[in-house]
């Protein structure tokens, strides 16, 4: 079961998947893939994961592109491990995402994790807007426009990733949206990837007092108010 | 036959002390391969086992390192080094003793390297690190001896098994190399022996004089069920006051902690009374110590974590409260009070409740008799052998064959066939994924002939993670608004996680609210005065032992108890009377209604965790026959079903190997397995281990072993790592095999009786706390029945 929300003017849906749909825009958006995690650990002489991580995010996200039939995907960084992953890609694993852009807008936004030019088909961007929201990979600290210069005031809201954010819920740690009525950034999709606490101090100036967190991992994404670094100790 | 030589001899005179034969004999076999050394609790034993390395070294002084000690505690590295300093620096011997732990400090341990001192004390893991390194064939080309300490506890863990392998290393690295074991009392020393090397000569001291050892009768009857001792307070107190030094252990945190709050409460004397056990912070642990060794204390509230030979002083009672569950593990525990040679220790048993005063007498007895109990250990798990591999590897190249050849002079992994080796190296090179994914990613290669790492470097992540022992994930537990003060306690991070802000709980002794978490710390309140919500904190549930529950078996067919006290004998009386009490041969289940319910006991006598596993897979078979259970708790004795219809001949859902394959679909999402996952991929290599510091900042980098864990038995069920975490789980919490025993022993005569209420033996266990419900077919009919019922009412129906 989904939890919709309204972002700026728009109207969202949170899926227990970790995915972000926007029905007014026929839009999918996934962050924080981490495709090629394991293959960059063993290349940099850690440990030999099970090399599975691919496939996996691949079928989440497949499934999620045939439960909402999305015309634009917007992947919001970090999408590849590190800049070699997407070379060292195998190839039904290039092959299953390349069926996956088919026939659809699909859009790479930049990550930390991938920064370089990126041998793949698809439009490559820094950040992008469609209608009142940006979508960029690391939240803008301060007001949401500000980072160009957009006054905030313009009702243009943000949609971010990066950070990884869980939560804790009934003594289990989920993966959870952080949302308030400005701001939203998105759990990581990919499947070798930990999390940063809801509480964590590196979210504090970024969300108002009535930012929720959902959790999702299962089959419900549920709302619940965010834990405040401020009222950790209270 | 060894001297000992003059200076030496002459120092001994002078202080009046003469060695012990053992001591003696240990001299004369200093030339032997192999000796294990069993000898009580003050006997000698360090010393013994040193006399040899300082005679030889007295004699003929050498450069280099001589002599390497390993006990498995840091402290009796430290301890050790002290008591050797006498000798030597009184007889003035030219010997360099120095340790090495995880405290000593980065230019003393390099200096250690390119110079070592003639005798090294030291723990495995610093050893394992030791041979890393890529001069240990110089460091160890001339070792003559190495001395385990405390082998018996070593033998019992993963520790252990990485210590034969390691031994099997320096065997190679100096052939010359003998070996001495040191121990406690143990069952079978043949097999301790066998673990040591293949031709290991056996030592028994003289084990001195019986311990002085007795139930402690009290003026209250024990309750009927529960644990922590809590009824015997006032004996209890009265016995410390009569004594120096009383030890009172437990078998559990949470139990210490809920007897030494009542226990204070209780005190009106104010007599000084510490608690020890391992929650609690190394400062507030060291403090307990000091205060021990000072002679200020009166009692020590203790668990497990006071067990090693850490030398006590001035104990002269211990007190176990609860049956000990394990007669070796009680014997060692008695060895803690009057730690002198030739004098009698004094032990006092306390039931907690009524089925242990039964439990207790069985291990009085058993004590008297001289048997002691113990779970053969098994093969050596091949996680640990994985990280040997990356160990050796990180040493420098090897030979696969010469390694196998190596490996399997090791005890626990004398029977490792050829196969299961490779496997275990292709593990460790390849991942073993049914994927061959990382042909150019490696991490070892084979080039020539030789094994070695791709890319060196690896080492120094592989020098990190070295050691079996896997931290709980823990969390410090500081009172609000003090920062900087002394930490309460740990408590794992899954306890904290079930906690709310109001929850109180008890830590350190005292009763505290939970206020919140900040930076991963727990942050408290004191609340004196509160009832505690039971803390359920690291409990370790140990189970009652195979000789333990024969022995109890056999009390119950004597004709009549004279030697129990009048409640218990009454009570098994009765039993008798309206069914019988089990025995060995036959699988006694009993069938009866109680408060509106249907009810089912089986007496396995199979021990806390296997009863449990017993449980779940019975309701399971029970749900699907339709008998719709509705929950279940276990006791070390039982497992007591209850729902909605009656069981009248139990014998069907016993077949083994339904059993069995309920017990792997259930295993599969357990928590259980995810956890025992956690630490076989932490040793085997295939996760660094998070350092407390890297988990405050790195956050994102690291991920959890749960995702590892399903994503392997969703992609490649068979990996290596899923059979060791199935080996491991089956011998450990779900204690299958002896359910397997159970059944076998039982041979198909499985008796039911149907009764028409609840029996004597069985009430204890409507008492017990742990109830699991079952969610099934039983619910939902209870659920039916309401809301028909209300219809019904409303006239609806």
């Amino acid at each position: 079961m989904s939890y919709a929300l309204t972002l700026g003017n728009e109207s969202l849906i949170a899926r227990p998947s970790g995915a972000l749909h926007w029905p007014g825009q026929q839009l999918l958006c996934v962050s924080d893939l981490h495709l090629g995690k394991a293959e960059r650990m063993a290349r940099r002489a850690g440990a030999l994961l099970p090399p599975y991580d691919n496939r996996e995010t691949l079928a989440r996200l497949e499934a999620e592109i045939e439960a909402v039939g999305p015309r634009t995907v917007i992947c919001l960084g970090d999408s590849f491990d590190d800049g070699a992953s997407l070379a060292g890609l195998e190839e039904d694993t290039r092959l299953w995402l390349a069926r996956l852009m088919a026939g659809r807008d699909w859009v790479w936004i930049t990550g930390n994790h991938d920064p370089g030019p990126l041998d793949i088909a698809g439009t490559h961007r820094a950040e992008v807007q469609i209608a009142g929201l940006r979508f960029r990979h690391i939240a803008a600290a301060g007001g949401v426009g500000k980072a160009d210069g957009m006054a905030n005031a313009g009702g243009v809201a943000e949609i971010s990733g990066h950070y990884h954010p869980k939560v804790r819920l009934a003594g289990k740690a989920w993966r959870c949206f952080l949302a308030d009525a400005q701001r939203m950034i998105l759990p990581a999709f990919g499947t070798y990837t930990g999390g940063l606490w809801a509480d964590d101090a590196a979210f504090d100036g970024l969300f108002g007092p009535a930012a929720l967190a959902i959790s999702c991992g299962g089959t419900v994404a549920r709302a619940m108010p965010k834990p405040r670094a401020s009222t950790r100790s209270r | 036959m060894m001297q000992l030589p003059p200076a030496l001899a002459d120092w001994f005179t002078a202080k009046g002390w003469t060695l012990h034969p053992h001591q003696w004999e240990m001299l004369a076999r200093a030339g032997d391969p192999a000796t294990l050394l069993i000898a009580p609790t003050g006997g000698g034993k360090t010393l013994a086992g040193f006399l040899p390395t300082l005679a030889e070294l007295t004699t003929s002084p050498a450069k280099g390192l001589h002599t390497l000690y390993i006990s498995p505690l840091k402290a009796l590295a430290a301890d050790i080094r002290r008591n050797l300093r006498t000798p030597i620096e009184g007889a003035n011997l030219p010997i360099r003793v120095e340790d090495r732990t995880g405290d000593t400090n980065y230019s003393q341990r390099r200096r250690q390297r390119a110079d070592p001192p003639q005798i090294l004390l030291t723990t495995p893991e610093s050893l394992a690190l030791l041979l890393s390194y890529e001069d240990a064939p110089r460091i160890f080309a001339g070792l003559q001896r190495v001395i385990l300490d405390e082998l018996h506890a070593l033998a019992e863990s993963k520790r252990g098994d990485q210590m034969t392998l390691l031994l099997a290393r320096l065997q190679t690295l100096s052939p010359g190399l003998r070996r001495v074991g040191l121990s406690a009392t143990v069952e079978d020393p043949p097999a301790l022996a066998r673990y040591l090397a293949p031709d290991t000569g056996i030592l028994l001291a003289d084990p001195g004089p019986a311990p002085d050892i007795a139930m402690l009768e009290t003026d209250t009857p024990p309750p009927w069920a529960g644990g922590g001792g809590r009824y015997a307070i006032p004996a209890i107190l009265e016995q410390v006051k009569r004594h120096r030094t009383t030890l009172i252990f437990h078998n559990t945190r949470a139990q210490a902690e809920l007897f030494f709050h009542d226990l204070w409460l209780a005190n009106t004397d104010d007599l000084p009374i510490g608690i020890h056990h391992g929650s609690l912070s190394r400062e507030q642990r060291e403090r307990v110590e000091a205060a021990m060794v000072a002679g200020a204390l009166r009692a020590i509230v203790c668990t497990g974590s006071l067990d090693l030979g850490i030398d006590w002083g001035d104990v002269d009672l211990v007190i176990q409260v609860g049956a000990p569950k394990n007669v070796k593990r009680l014997v060692q525990r008695i060895g803690r009070a009057n730690h002198r040679y030739n004098a009698p220790s004094k032990a006092l048993l306390l039931p907690a409740n009524r089925f242990e005063v039964v439990e207790c007498k069985a291990a009085l007895d058993a004590v008297r008799d001289g048997t002691l109990d113990g779970e053969p250990r098994g093969p050596g798990p091949r996680d640990v052998l994985c990280q040997h591999v990356l160990m050796t590897a990180s040493s420098g190249p090897f030979d696969a064959d010469a390694l196998f050849a190596e490996v399997i002079t090791a005890g626990p992994y004398a029977a490792l066939t050829r196969a299961e080796f490779d496997a275990t190296l292709d593990f460790v090179a390849t991942g073993g994924y049914a994927l061959r994914a990382y042909d150019r990613w490696q991490r070892l290669k084979l080039t020539q002939g030789l094994w070695h790492l791709r890319d060196p470097r690896a080492a120094v992540v592989i020098r990190q993670n070295l050691g079996t022992i896997i931290d709980v994930e823990t969390l410090k537990v500081r009172l609000k608004n003090r920062a900087g003060g002394t930490p309460l306690g740990e408590v794992e991070e899954a306890f904290a996680a079930t906690l709310t802000p109001g929850d109180t709980f008890l830590i350190g002794g005292q009763v505290v609210r939970y206020e919140g978490l900040r930076e991963m710390t727990v942050e408290v309140s004191r609340q004196p005065g509160r009832d505690p919500k039971v803390a359920v904190f690291n409990g370790t549930k140990f189970a009652t032992s195979t000789l333990l529950t024969q022995r109890i078996l056999d009390i119950f067919q004597q004709d009549r108890w004279p030697d129990l006290p009048a409640h218990t004998a009454s009570w098994l009386t009765l039993q008798r009377e309206v069914s019988r009490l089990p025995d060995a041969h036959t699988l006694l289940c009993e069938s009866f209604p109680h408060d509106g319910r249907e009810h089912l006991v089986v007496y396995g006598f199979s021990g806390r965790n296997a009863q449990q596993t017993l449980g779940l897979l019975l309701t399971k078979a029970m749900e699907e026959a339709g008998l719709a259970p509705l929950g279940f708790v276990a006791t070390d004795y039982a497992t007591l079903i209850w729902g909605l219809d009656a069981v009248q001949d139990a014998a069907p859902l016993f077949d083994l190997t339904a059993l069995q394959d309920g017990l792997e679909t259930w295993l599969a999402g357990n928590a259980v397995m995810k956890r025992t996952f956690r630490a076989s991929a932490i040793i085997s290599g295939l996760i660094e281990r998070s350092h407390q510091g890297r988990r405050k900042s790195g956050r994102q980098a690291t991920f959890s072993s749960d995702i590892l864990y399903d994503t392997l038995r969703k992609y490649d069920p068979g990996h290596l790592l899923l059979q060791i975490t199935r080996e491991e789980a089956m011998r450990g919490l779900i204690d299958f095999s002896r359910i397997e025993d159970m059944l076998g022993r039982a041979a198909g005569r499985i008796e039911t009786r149907r009764l028409p209420r609840i029996t004597p033996l069985a009430a204890p266990l409507f008492l017990e706390p742990g109830r699991i419900p079952v969610q099934g077919a039983g619910r939902e009919r209870l659920a039916d029945e309401a809301a028909r019922r209300l219809m019904a009412a409303a006239g609806l129906a």
